[in-house]
């Protein structure tokens, strides 16, 4: 065959990959219930997680009503206390936010954005969903057996997670166990999923830096979790045979009611290690996809290409391989050899390096933007002051100095619940109204949105603020009650009982939330195929839904995600499958008019 | 945690090494028809959509990560908790070593059966899966008679932390073999019918998977025996 010089610009490649066999659902339970459409899956992942979402939110209120306003309810005893804190504090990471950003929006997105058909493995993709609804069922199941559910707190530590006097300890920790084992299992289905989906469906054209930067968050956080999750199996599989049958992995020598237990030698701080080497990356499990969807919601609403595209995605691999070095600045107050504190010290530091970062080009994207206020556009800046906020008293906390006086206090609950509680939370819902269109098909109430925006942001404001002052004054976390103390001023009572108030404010105010994407379903408006001018591949479906296989025909992608406003056009948007010919054919409309 | 580091550091470097090659020198934001070289029979080379790769094996690469990560962070656990003073070292049966010889036998089975996919000998396939699959079920007998000795002769799971990951350790093994037998039994099942190499030709690149597995999971044996046997 003589040498052809192939046209760069309009040149179709051939496929390399078969097109994928679609699996057809035959029966209604095939096709709704054990389905294996990755959207379906999604769905099914979406409403799963933010159902117990809606346990976890109201056992903090039950938590809340205790620290405003001690002794004024009866039915709340320091047991049930600590089991609310615990099963609040696992519910929202691991089963809310975990499951939503990867299971949800990770089975949504991926295919869709890379101009796939459907996951890679659809069958395991199902089962993978199965398995999280049976941990959740496990898990839920824990507060209707005797002794209830366990009140160890959300990191587990033992002895106490496994010692008569922490509520829970008959059957409640082991279901606990049980049931984190069984979401690590559907986990790693559903990851080697998105993992294999990401690296080997692609379409024609979208070369890894043609993903949005949803694609690569997604992925990076899936490998994070692939990776960090062993060591919670791992400790919980050496926590459950240290109950059940005696060993002594993490339990010491210990007396227990007056009476000398079988256990001895044991190290629980073997245990802390374990729990942080997964429990730090976890937190970047959830963050990660937040930037990621953040990123394309900004780009999108402020018309404008992504600040700095390709350092965004560094920063993004940067973030992972880093987040599994600094795991021991949980553990500042474990008594651990002071050189290890400052090597931990000096890598929280480094992370926040890349973290800062993505920040910076959050804010240059934004910066002469042609920035639309919309719904997902308010979230996504809501997202970006309080992501600053909580990295800032991130930077304070890493410093072990700094760190030993406030751990455990209510400075650390507001740190966190700023960087990993209200910051994704923004972000979900600003995705959720960012996609909801593409997804149901009909447009949400602006005005309602807009109202419920402002109520959790503000909300979220009023709650988690003056927590860093009752942390600075010492006030420890997880207390039932507080009692008479020398350094708590009284009139912090007066302040947790206005920020109980202003946290039932924020519960409530999800009504707004939910009224409005429920009944949009029926009344909304039709939507527009691509109401926000986007330039990725999910927007550009023939259907809206996009219906069973997402194309017709795959795509084939000639550009990258971010050609918003470019010079000489008047569309201020080229999706990425509009090759250079036909963008050609736009621009020349711009000079005849 | 310094074993569970360097698996990581290991399994990392791959990763960003090839995120890093793939995405150093590109410019994305230059649209075109499509970013990888496309020679004269209008082939492109393997750079854009990654390596068109079966997606199985790079979903099972991704569990054999996984896999490591769980054993590195057990060895770990291991070398912390045996500096503590109650460490008593319990005697390996010598059966061990029986069985570690039972599994090299596995992997060469299962090699055959591939060495016999690539000479599309069906007779061939079916001995090598048979055999492998045998094996495998004797080397897990083997493991459960060596327990039998230890506890026979008292070193129960509970009577000392050597003994309890000896028995976390050797049994998180057999299930990961267990797992791979179902993927085996299936493998097995598509072979076992067919009369002619042609009907099967599109389900033997799973053989090719088990051989894999098994490789791995004899060279994890081979860590954990040696870890077991020098402390
Ligand atoms: C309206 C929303 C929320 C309120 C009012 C709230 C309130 C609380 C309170 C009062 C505690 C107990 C503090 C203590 O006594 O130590 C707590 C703990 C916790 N919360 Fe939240 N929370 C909310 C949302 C979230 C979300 C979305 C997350 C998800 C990341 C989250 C994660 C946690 C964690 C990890 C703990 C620690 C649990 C433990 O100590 O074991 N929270 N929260
Ligand atoms: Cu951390």
């Amino acid at each position: 065959m003589a040498d052809v010089i192939h046209d760069a610009v309009d040149y179709v490649p051939p496929l390399v990959i078969e097109d994928e066999e679609l699996y057809h659902a035959k029966t209604w339970l095939g096709k709704y219930v054990f389905s294996q459409d990755a959207k379906v899956i999604a769905i099914q992942y979406s409403v799963t997680a933010i159902g117990v979402g809606i346990v976890a939110l109201c056992l903090s209120v039950l938590m809340r009503l205790q620290i405003g306003w001690p002794e004024s309810f009866a039915f709340i005893d320091p047991s049930n206390y600590l089991q609310f804190v615990t099963m609040h504090g696992m519910i929202m990471v691991v089963y809310l936010l975990t499951a939503l950003f990867l299971g949800g929006f990770g089975n949504y997105m991926i295919p869709l954005m890379i101009g796939a058909r459907d996951m890679a493995f659809p069958y395991a993709n199902m089962l993978s969903f199965w398995f999280y609804f049976a941990s959740v069922v496990i898990l839920l199941a824990s507060f209707f057996v005797p002794g209830g559910a366990t009140g160890a707190g959300w990191t587990l530590y033992p002895p106490q997670a496994i010692m008569p006097g922490t509520p829970g300890t008959d059957l409640g920790i082991l279901l606990m166990l049980a049931s984190l084992a069984v979401f690590i299992i559907g986990f790693t289905m559903g990851g080697l999923n998105y993992l294999t989906t990401t690296l080997q469906l692609r379409t024609r054209g979208m070369s890894l830096m043609r993903m949005p930067l949803t694609v690569w968050a997604i992925f990076t956080a899936t490998v994070l979790a692939l990776l960090a999750f062993p060591a919670l199996l791992v400790s919980a599989i050496m926590m459950t045979l240290d109950t059940v049958l005696g060993t002594s992995f993490f339990m010491p020598a210990i007396i227990s009611a007056g009476a000398q237990t079988d256990y001895s030698g044991g190290s629980p701080v073997l245990f802390q290690h374990l729990f942080w080497f997964f429990g730090h990356p976890e937190v970047y499990i959830v963050a990660l996809p937040a930037f990621g969807l953040v990123s394309d919601i900004i780009s999108v609403h402020a018309r404008k290409a992504i600040f700095g595209y390709r350092m965004m995605v560094w920063a993004i691999v940067a973030i992972g391989a880093l987040s599994f070095v600094v795991w021991a600045h949980h553990m500042y107050v474990s008594g651990m050899n002071p050189y290890f504190g400052f090597f931990f010290a000096t890598t929280t530091l480094i992370i926040a390096v890349p973290t800062a970062i993505k920040v910076y080009n959050w804010v240059l994207t934004l910066w002469r933007g042609n920035i639309k206020t919309t719904v997902p556009m308010l979230f996504a800046i809501g997202f970006v002051f309080t992501f600053i906020n909580g990295g800032l008293t991130g930077l304070f906390l890493g410093n072990v100095t700094i760190d030993l006086p406030l751990s455990d206090t209510y400075f650390v609950v507001a740190h966190f619940h700023m960087v990993m509680a209200v910051s994704p939370v923004l972000v979900v819902f600003g995705s959720i109204y960012h996609w909801y269109p593409k997804i149901t098909g009909r447009m949400y109430n602006d005005s309602m949105a807009r109202i419920h925006f402002w109520c959790t942001f503000v909300g979220s404001y009023a709650i988690y603020y003056p927590m860093h002052y009752l942390g600075i004054e010492g006030m420890p976390r997880r207390y039932f009650a507080y009692g008479e103390t020398e350094f708590i001023s009284s009139s912090s009572g007066d302040l947790n009982a206005a920020i109980s108030i202003a946290a039932i404010f924020v519960a409530i105010s999800q009504i707004f939330f939910f009224w409005n994407i429920i009944a949009s379903l029926f009344k909304g408006e039709k939507a527009d195929p691509n109401p926000w001018g986007a330039t990725t591949l999910e927007w550009q479906t023939p259907q809206t839904p996009p219906g069973h296989g997402n194309f017709d025909d795959l795509p084939l992608v000639y550009r990258w995600a971010y050609d918003y406003s470019v010079p000489g056009y008047e569309q201020d948007f080229i999706p990425q499958n509009v090759s250079p010919a036909e963008a050609e054919k736009m621009a020349k409309r711009v000079e005849n008019d | 945690m310094e074993y569970v580091l360097l698996t990581l550091a290991v399994v990392m470097g791959v990763v960003v090494w090839w995120i890093l090659r793939q995405t150093i020198n590109v410019k994305p934001w230059v649209p075109a028809a499509s970013t990888e070289a496309v020679d004269s029979g209008g082939v492109r080379s393997g750079l854009d959509v990654g390596n068109p790769l079966r997606p199985s094996k790079v979903a099972l690469g991704g569990f054999l990560a996984v896999s490591s990560s769980i054993f590195a962070l057990f060895i770990s656990a291991y070398s912390i908790r045996m500096e503590y003073g109650d460490w008593r070292p319990l005697p390996e049966p010598t059966l061990l070593w029986a069985n570690t010889g039972i599994l090299i036998l596995c992997s060469v089975f299962l090699h055959s059966a591939w060495v016999n996919v690539k000479k599309q000998n069906l007779g061939g396939i079916k001995v090598g899966l048979a055999l492998g699959s045998l094996m495998t079920v004797a080397f897990m007998v083997g493991q459960l008679m060596a327990w039998n000795q230890l506890v026979n002769s008292g070193y129960g799971i509970s009577g000392n932390p050597a003994n309890a990951f000896f028995y976390t350790l050797t049994a998180i093994h057999a299930l990961h073999l267990l797992g791979g037998l179902i993927a085996l039994g299936v493998a097995f099942k598509n072979v076992w019918g067919a009369v002619e190499f042609s009907e099967i030709e599109n389900k033997v690149y799973a053989i090719e998977l088990c051989g894999v597995y098994w490789h791995f999971f004899l060279a994890v044996w081979a860590i954990l025996f040696t870890y077991l046997l020098n402390t």
